[in-house]
């Protein structure tokens, strides 16, 4: 599907990526009039990053992803003031802005103007006057800076305390810090802070190879591994003119269909026994325990983790592998329908599914939602039916979505999904092609931009990439669903009480890891 | 026979604090075999207390001496609550001392100190889980008490030993207020006990606790004493029950000696095998209740320990009639 060649009044080349994407150039007040009217025509915004480009032409570059009906618009603004660099803040028009504008000060030192200036990522980690994403920052003679108090925003009133939660917690999960404002046990407002894990991933990315970046953003969040690397794939073979095998594809496919599997069953077990109902945990367990070990049998790793590589997937199917697996699926089948009855017709569990966190679809469509849980809320968006990719444009997904926006809604979204995977698997195994699983890939030219956007169990994860000279890599951003679902927790959770929190968070099952970068 | 009655009640002591651990281990043990999970080991509870005893006790800096007094006062409150229920025999000299209510009254005195505890170094969780802790336990006490006045109005008697001496002599008596009782009891049992559907024992989720909540600061030795003394209040629960609505086998006021004390143990064995099978299967079949649904589930007990009044009353039914 080609993209027209202007968006609005601005000029726009292609860009090489497995969705319909475009390239634009918005300095100045065209920035805002380019995002102005991109809300009213609808579109979401994807990301939103920084490069420091000082050494080729004496600027800051800030580029901005929106999801649109037609694909993929990335506009991009060179910011020339180099001692006080900053751009017109998006956080009015788009409330998924304001994260990522304050972690790209934090990492890059331009300041979006007129919106929150409070840090996201750095977490006195360095000090406040160094960005470690500008090319002349030092590593080697960085100190971590004190302690610095975080203003939350206070909430007054009759009664109103506070209950700080986190980042270490109970439980082995990952660190992040929840605000809660209650009165009793109700929740008047919940503020995340986030970013206790932020690893460098951009700055790591640009001391890499070509050949190597599919492994870090594999590992950037555990669970959507086979996503984030076919995210890297898609945008270096994109940018190589590389045409992956069929039945490599067809192999991606059935990996990222079990990826999500394995999260979905993981997760709807862990929804059983975070509202007291053990038995759904212990099934769902050995569900997802099958899948895996089905994985580590014919894709060569339990969680997939760098089955994907560029040019094709790291190892074709063994002998037993498509007998295997068509023994594994109507076992899970069986299984998933058999726990959906279970669940639908528990009375205790229902009432805590119903109604907690609500997710309203006008909420959720302002905010800017992405992905399962947007799907959740009636709004429906999933890449792989409204810009398909091979082999996804063969296979015709079916979309599916929910109505109510709560904790059942995003239940049931997940078991209509881990059935709708399932059938996309046995097609998949079906149809499988015949011939090589890899090919090899070129040297990238340098100073070209790539994108790979890639539907993963969570939504859409994107990777946007710079080449360098001689295969090395300018620049990477990555980007997780995550970032716009964390705020939509905030809203979810108003008006619920404090001990159902743990449920309606399982219920996202959003990425900290990924988030944070 | 002074001594007699001293040695029954020792012993009887000495059972509760000993088992108490393994009833939580047979629960734990039915619940993964109804879950399909390989069960942890019978013996696992005990295992958990050596490794507890074992540790260095670590302190929050602004722990007053309540909170570390508190673990000795639940185990003793535990200890001489057990002394004070039948479980297996009724000649218990100690059992005059107090009765039923003077029992409520101990459990109500390790609640408080746990709760003033958990508030005393001022975490978050702390606070939450004493806050909930002290609904729960407002709502469960007058649910108890009208369990109790069931069976007190039966025999005209506080004490439950003279409680199950009563059912020993009359039991002719099947009175359908029992049955409202018997009910009610469990829904208490359960609530007052941290247990599924009002709390979740096995949970890591700090929000959703209300016992855990309490002990999050407690480690080692303390911990351990807190573990005993909750799975010791399980254990005198249980036996409550046993004594109000499956009193046989207990060793009754004037039955000889060693013969009737070794079927009264392995009565009561045989009893918390049961119980041990009712509680897992409750738990497993179950939900976890959202929090606000605790005041309703709390209340139906104290109606339904209510009706059983009601129905005693209008049938007019009594041992004495």
């Amino acid at each position: 599907m080609p993209m027209q060649s202007t968006i609005f009044d601005l000029a726009a080349t292609p860009l090489p990526s497995n969705v319909p994407a475009i390239r634009c150039e918005a300095h100045g007040d065209a920035w805002l009039r380019l995002a102005e009217k991109m809300r009213a025509a609808g579109s979401r915004l994807l990301t939103l990053w920084g490069t420091d480009d000082r050494d080729r032409d004496a600027s800051f570059c800030i580029r901005a992803a929106w999801l649109t009906w037609e694909g993929v618009v990335v506009a991009e603004q060179r910011i020339a003031d180099a001692e006080d660099p900053s751009y017109p803040s998006l956080a009015e028009l788009f409330p998924a802005a304001s994260r990522l504008q304050r972690a790209v000060y934090d990492l890059l030192g331009v300041r979006a103007n007129g919106a929150d200036t409070r840090g996201w990522l750095r977490h006195s980690g360095w000090p406040e006057n160094v960005f470690p994403l500008r090319r002349d920052f030092d590593a080697t003679k960085q100190d971590a800076a004190d302690p610095e108090p975080y203003p939350f925003v206070p909430v007054e009133g009759d009664g109103v305390h506070e209950i700080a939660v986190g980042p270490v917690h109970a439980g082995i999960i990952e660190p992040g810090h929840f605000r809660f404002s209650v009165v009793g046990e109700k929740v008047l407002r919940l503020e995340e802070r986030l970013g206790y894990t932020h690893k460098g991933v951009a700055k790591l990315f640009q001391t890499m190879r070509q050949e190597d970046g599919h492994r870090l953003a594999a590992r950037l969040s555990g669970d959507s591994a086979v996503a984030f690397s076919w995210a890297w794939c898609a945008a270096q073979e994109f940018l190589t003119q590389t045409a992956c095998p069929p039945r490599a594809t067809q192999l991606r496919a059935l990996a990222l269909e079990h990826e999500r599997l394995a999260n979905h069953l993981g997760d709807l077990g862990a929804l059983g026994n975070d509202a007291g109902f053990a038995f759904g945990l212990t099934q769902f367990s050995r569900m997802k325990e099958h899948l895996l070990r089905a994985n580590c049998e014919v894709f060569g790793a339990r969680y997939l983790m760098d089955y994907i590589v560029p040019g094709g997937v790291a190892q074709n199917l063994p002998q037993h592998a498509v007998g295997r697996l068509a023994a594994l699926y109507p076992l899970l089948d069986e299984g998933t329908r058999a726990m959906r009855a279970i669940y639908d017709e528990h009375a205790g569990v229902q009432d805590r599914f119903r109604g907690a966190g609500r997710l309203a679809r006008d909420c959720a469509e302002q905010r800017g939602a992405l992905g399962m849980a947007a799907r959740a809320s009636g709004i429906p968006c999933d890449l792989r039916v409204d810009h398909p990719w091979p082999p996804y444009d063969a296979l015709q997904p079916r979309m599916v979505t929910g109505t109510t926006g709560d904790v059942a809604a995003r239940v049931q979204v997940r078991f209509d999904e881990i059935l709708e995977s399932l059938r996309l698997c046995r097609s998949l195994l079906q149809g499988l092609s015949h011939g090589p699983v890899c090919t090899e890939v070129l040297r990238w030219a340098p100073n070209r931009i790539g994108l790979g956007l890639i539907e993963g169990w969570r939504g859409p994860v994107m990777i946007a990439v710079e080449t360098g000279a001689n295969g090395t890599i300018r620049s990477c951003h990555t980007h997780d669903p995550s970032v716009q679902n964390w705020p939509l927790l905030e809203h979810a959770i108003l008006g619920n009480i404090v001990p159902d929190f743990p449920l309606i968070n399982k219920s996202f099952n959003l990425s900290y890891s990924g988030q944070d970068g | 026979m002074r001594t007699i009655s001293l040695l029954r009640q020792l012993s009887e002591v000495v059972l509760a604090i000993g088992i108490a651990p393994l009833f939580v281990g047979w629960i734990a043990q039915c619940r993964a075999w109804l879950q399909n999970r390989t069960a942890p080991p019978l013996l696992q509870p005990y295992r958990v207390l050596r490794k507890l005893f074992h540790k260095d006790a670590a302190l929050a800096t602004d722990a007053s001496p309540l909170f570390r007094s508190t673990p000795y006062v639940l185990f003793g409150t535990m200890v001489l609550a057990a002394a004070i229920i039948p479980s297996i025999a009724t000649d218990l000299p100690f059992a005059r001392a107090a009765d039923a209510i003077a029992l409520i009254g101990l459990f109500a005195t390790a609640r408080v100190f746990l709760s003033l505890a958990a508030m005393d170094i001022g975490t978050a969780f702390g606070s939450m889980g004493a806050r909930r802790e002290m609904m729960i336990g407002f709502l469960a006490e007058p649910a108890l008490l009208m369990v109790l006045f069931n069976a007190f109005l039966l025999f005209g008697s506080t004490a439950l030993p003279s409680l199950v001496d009563g059912y020993a002599t009359h039991h002719s008596v099947v009175d359908p207020s029992v049955i409202f009782a018997a009910i009610a009891f469990l829904m208490v049992l359960l609530a007052e006990n941290a247990r599924i559907p009002i709390d979740n024992p096995a949970t890591h989720l700090e929000l959703t606790m209300i016992h855990e909540a309490m002990l999050l600061e407690y480690s080692a030795r303390h911990l351990a004493l807190v573990e005993w003394a909750s799975s010791l209040k399980l254990f005198n629960y249980a036996c409550i029950g046993f004594a109000l609505f499956l009193p046989w086998g207990i060793a009754i006021h004037g039955a000889d000696g060693g013969a009737a004390m070794l079927i009264a143990v392995a009565a009561l064995a045989g009893k918390l095998v049961l119980a041990g099978i009712g509680l897992a299967l409750i738990e497993s079949l179950s939900a976890k209740l959202r929090l606000f649904r605790a005041p309703e589930y709390l209340a139906i007990a104290f109606l339904l320990a209510v009706l059983g009044l009601l129905a005693h009353l209008l049938l007019g039914t009594s041992a004495h009639a």
